[in-house]
Parts: structure tokens; sequence; C-alpha cells
């Protein structure tokens, strides 16, 4: 499928409005994205100040969110928009909710980053958590990308990875708690840890969700809750329009 | 492993799944295989001349439905709607082919009477056509033509109407005005009453808020939506949002040819024909 969806409106000016409301999602993505590694770093090398600088630009995300939101009702209620606009215009508002709540998270990090560092207690090292890390801002990376393109493909293998996510994060808990039962005076460390990694399992269910947006919009079908199969199968369906 | 750890650990299955046959049962999807079909076309062609207006149209209509027409000018809608009732028999050179059937009987067939049709498939045009007589008079017009004196029967008929067409309240004072007097969105609603005092079984809208003001509008969609539990409505409209405010079914029609019939919430949403997504989405055809 070719990557319309927005343009060859006879109204430009509304195609200058999808576009502008695709970019600001993908910019809002590119944002969270960072804001996630950042996290990360304060938390694994213990840095009070990446938390600072993660803590103080959770607000831009949440300004994107609301202008972006603004942005959609106009749309809404000047365009009315139908089929395949109107869907992007609901994917948009459910994506950057979502895009919203990964910036929490990431916030949430940073903060347990902080908490690190002012603590004198034993370090856990955070190796597992760093990959944990990376994979799940990959996944953000890819679901983004994959509302990028509407590659539904992608979408479905990406909405595959938080499976892999969830068992890493349950392994991460197991480890945990032998460290804990080993080292009492770990456990406060540890439960920020914890906390993070938490976190980071919910931002792969937040990307999932974004997975799940994009077969929506480019195929109409909404796979919420449903199972894998189901999914794959409609993101594989022919779909003409 | 239990049963219970199995499926918590077999993540690829939210335990919460929702069952797609469930989903569909709740959803509002409307189902033309599962309707009472009124009117049917079957390969219906139209020609003014030698020009073609309609090419092998076949749809299904039914009963106690909004069905909405829409498509750019020139497209054959209003000349598919007037062919319900045979207003194309008025038009020289026009030759159709193919079959109409209400209730399973062809309209087009010799032993049809055509004043006989247009009492079971009233329409109501563009433009307000009031006759230039009293509210009163221009309701009981039909019931008059078929010989009916009783001024209780009148009377009643009349009143029934008009409430019908949401109008009575406004004129019930003035009964003996002249019809022309009324707003343009009242004039509608009259000549709305105008068709229904007759009882049809099938109400042809061709534009019927075209020409009115959005309030007026409004108010001739509510009567819409009222009107549909008793009568079968075709409506060709303009306004795409209008066909997606009123309509159970939304045809789509292009250059003579039915692209898509369908549940208006699927057209508007998710439609199958690329045609149609460009036309409702406003794109290039």
């Amino acid at each position: 499928m070719e990557k319309k969806g927005i343009g060859q409106h006879i109204s430009q000016q509304f195609n200058a409005e999808l576009e502008d409301i695709r970019n600001r999602v993908l910019t809002m993505g590119g944002l969270v994205e960072q804001q996630i590694a950042d996290a990360m770093t304060a938390i694994v090398e213990a840095d009070d100040r990446m938390g600072d600088i993660v803590i103080s630009n959770d607000y831009k995300v949440n300004a994107m969110e609301v202008a972006l939101d603004e942005e959609c009702n106009r749309v809404l209620a000047r365009r009315q928009p139908t089929a395949g606009d109107l869907r992007l215009v609901v994917a948009v508002i459910k994506t950057i909710t979502d895009l919203e709540r990964i910036g929490d998270e990431a916030e949430r990090i940073a903060r347990m980053g902080q908490h690190a560092a002012e603590s004198e207690e034993g370090r856990v090292h955070p190796v597992q958590i760093q990959h944990l890390g990376d994979q799940v801002r990959q996944m953000v990376h890819n679901a983004l990308d994959a509302f990028a393109r509407m590659d539904t493909e992608l979408a479905v293998q990406v909405w595959r990875e938080d499976l892999k996510i969830d068992q890493e994060y349950e392994s991460i808990m197991r480890q945990l708690i032998t460290f804990m039962m080993e080292d009492p005076r770990s456990i406060p460390r540890v439960l920020d840890i914890m906390w993070a990694a938490r976190s980071l399992e919910r931002i792969g269910d937040r990307a999932r969700n974004i997975c799940e947006y994009v077969i929506y919009l480019v195929k109409g079908k909404d796979v919420r809750h449903t199972s894998l199969e189901h999914m794959e199968a409609q993101a594989r369906m022919d779909h003409t329009p | 492993m239990n049963a219970r750890e199995e499926i918590m650990n077999d993540r690829s299955k939210p335990t919460h799944a929702i069952d797609p046959d469930i989903l569909a049962q709740a959803s509002l999807t409307r189902n033309l295989d599962e309707e009472d079909i009124c009117l049917k076309v079957e390969d219906l062609d139209l020609y003014y001349g030698t020009k073609q207006a309609l090419k092998k149209v076949n749809m299904r209509i039914p009963r106690q439905r909004v069905t909405a027409f829409i498509g750019p000018s020139g497209c054959g809608k209003s000349t598919l709607l007037r062919c319900f009732n045979r207003m194309n028999d008025l038009v020289d050179g026009v030759r159709i082919e193919g079959k109409m059937l209400l209730d399973d009987q062809d309209i087009y067939a010799k032993s049809v009477n055509v004043a006989d049709l247009r009492r079971r498939i009233g329409m109501v045009f563009q433009k307000p056509n009031p006759f230039p007589k009293t509210i009163y008079e221009n309701v009981a017009y039909g019931l008059r033509l078929q010989g009916v004196r009783s001024r209780r029967v009148l009377d009643e008929v009349v009143e029934n109407a008009l409430r019908g067409a949401a109008l009575w309240d406004e004129v019930k004072d003035r009964m003996y005005d002249n019809a022309l007097g009324l707003s343009g969105g009242q004039q509608q609603r009259l000549v709305i009453a105008r068709a229904i005092a007759i009882e049809p079984e099938v109400l042809l809208l061709d534009e019927p808020a075209s020409a009115l003001d959005p309030i007026s509008t409004l108010k001739i969609e509510e009567l819409i939506y009222e009107l549909k539990s008793r009568y079968t409505i075709v409506i060709v409209t303009h306004n795409m949002q209008q066909a997606a405010r009123v309509s159970d079914y939304t045809a789509f029609m292009y250059m003579g040819d039915l692209i898509e019939l369908g549940d208006t919430n699927t057209i508007f949403t998710n439609p199958s024909e690329k045609m149609t997504e460009d036309y409702i989405t406003g794109r290039y055809g």
C-alpha cells in the first residue's frame, strides 16, 4: 500500500492539516523516545542531573499532547472527516494519549534514577534493565515507524515483540526477588529497579496499543482485545481503499 | 502446570479477549441480507436518447429504513429515484430496460396504473411546491382526489399528517391561510404532510433540505427519523453529512453505476471501494 491516506484531497488546506498532524505525532514520538533513552541513562548510571532533564522535559510531551488534541478536535469540527481520514484522526487521538503516558513512565523511571543517586546503599547491577530499556525503546521507535509508513506487517511484528518484553520483565522480577532475599539491605534500591522495570513493561504495552491503532487506521478493523491470530489475519486482509 | 497457569503463561492470548462474534452482535452494523426488502432493482438500464444514464443497476431497498443515494452531479441518483414512481415516463426519449419491483410486483408492467403507483410511492422535491391553496386543502388534496368527502375523516387525516410532519403546532391556528405564506422549511414539511396524508408505503425525497436553512434542515432530518418507523424512505442528497446523519443505508453512485451500497456506519468509516472512499473524503476521483 502506498503512503497515501493523507494527500490528494481537493482541498489542499485539508491535505496540509492532516500532514501537519501526522508530522507532529512523529515529532512527539521522537521526543518520547529521547525521554526513554535519557531516563534509562538516569537509572542505569544513577545520574541525578539526567533525571532532572527528563523530569523537566516531560512538560514538553504533555504540551504536545494538548496541542495535538486541540488540532484533532478542530479538524473533526470543521472538516467532518470520513473513512480513512476519520480513522487517521481517531488513531492520532489515541496514539498521543499512549505517547503521553509513555512520557509519564519515562519520568517515573528518571525519578527512580534520582532515588538511586541519593541512596548510599549497595548498588544492584542494572545490566538487565538496560537491555530491557533498549528493547522497549526500539519497540516504541518501530511502532511509530509502522504508524508513519502505515505498515501493518511491521505493526504485527512489533506487537509480537511485547511478548518477549513481558517474558524478560518476569525474569528480571525473579532475579530481583533473589537479590532481596540474599541481602535485605538491598531492598530499597531493588524496589527502585523493580518500579523502573514495571514502567518499561507498561511502555511495551502502550507501544503495542499504538500498533493496534495502526491496523485500525490502515485496515479499518479494531483488533484490540482479540487474539494474535485474529489480529494477524486482519493485518494481512486485503483492503482496497 | 495447571490450566490457569497455562493460560496466564500464554501471553499471546489475552485472558480478557473479546470473542469477535460477540463484538459483531454488539455492533450497530446493519446487514441488508437480514432486512425485509421493499424495492428491488434488477439490471436497470436507462437511456436519455442515446446517452446512457443508468448502467445495469442492481439494488435492494429495505422496508422501514432510510436509504440515501449520494454521488457527484450527473451520476444518476436523481434519475434512479425518479424511476421508482415513474416520473421519467414524462421525459421525452427515455428508454428503460430491466426491472424495478415494489413488493415483487413490476413497477413498469403494463397493468400498473401510474396514479395508483404514485399513491403508494410518494415523492417530495428539492423546492417545496405547495398548491396555492389553504394549508388545510393542501394536505387534504390527495384524499379529495380519492373521493373522500367526510369532513370528520378529512379533519382527522389532516391533523395526523401535519403532526406526522412535525408542523401541526406551528399551523394549527392558521389552517385556512394560504400555504404560500409559510416559510421555506414549513412549506417543505407541508409538502411532506401532503405526501404522507395518503399513507404511501414509500417516500422518495429528492434533496428535501437543500434549499433550507440549517435549523429547518435539522427539523426535516428529525422528521425523516420519525417517519422511518412507518415508511420506507429513499433520499437523494448532495450533502454527505446529511446522508451520514439520517440514513441507515447509503448507496454511492458514479457515472450511472452503483458503486457501493451498504450500512451507512460502514460506508462512512470503512468503505470497501476506493471510489467511495475518494468521494466521501473529498479526494480526486
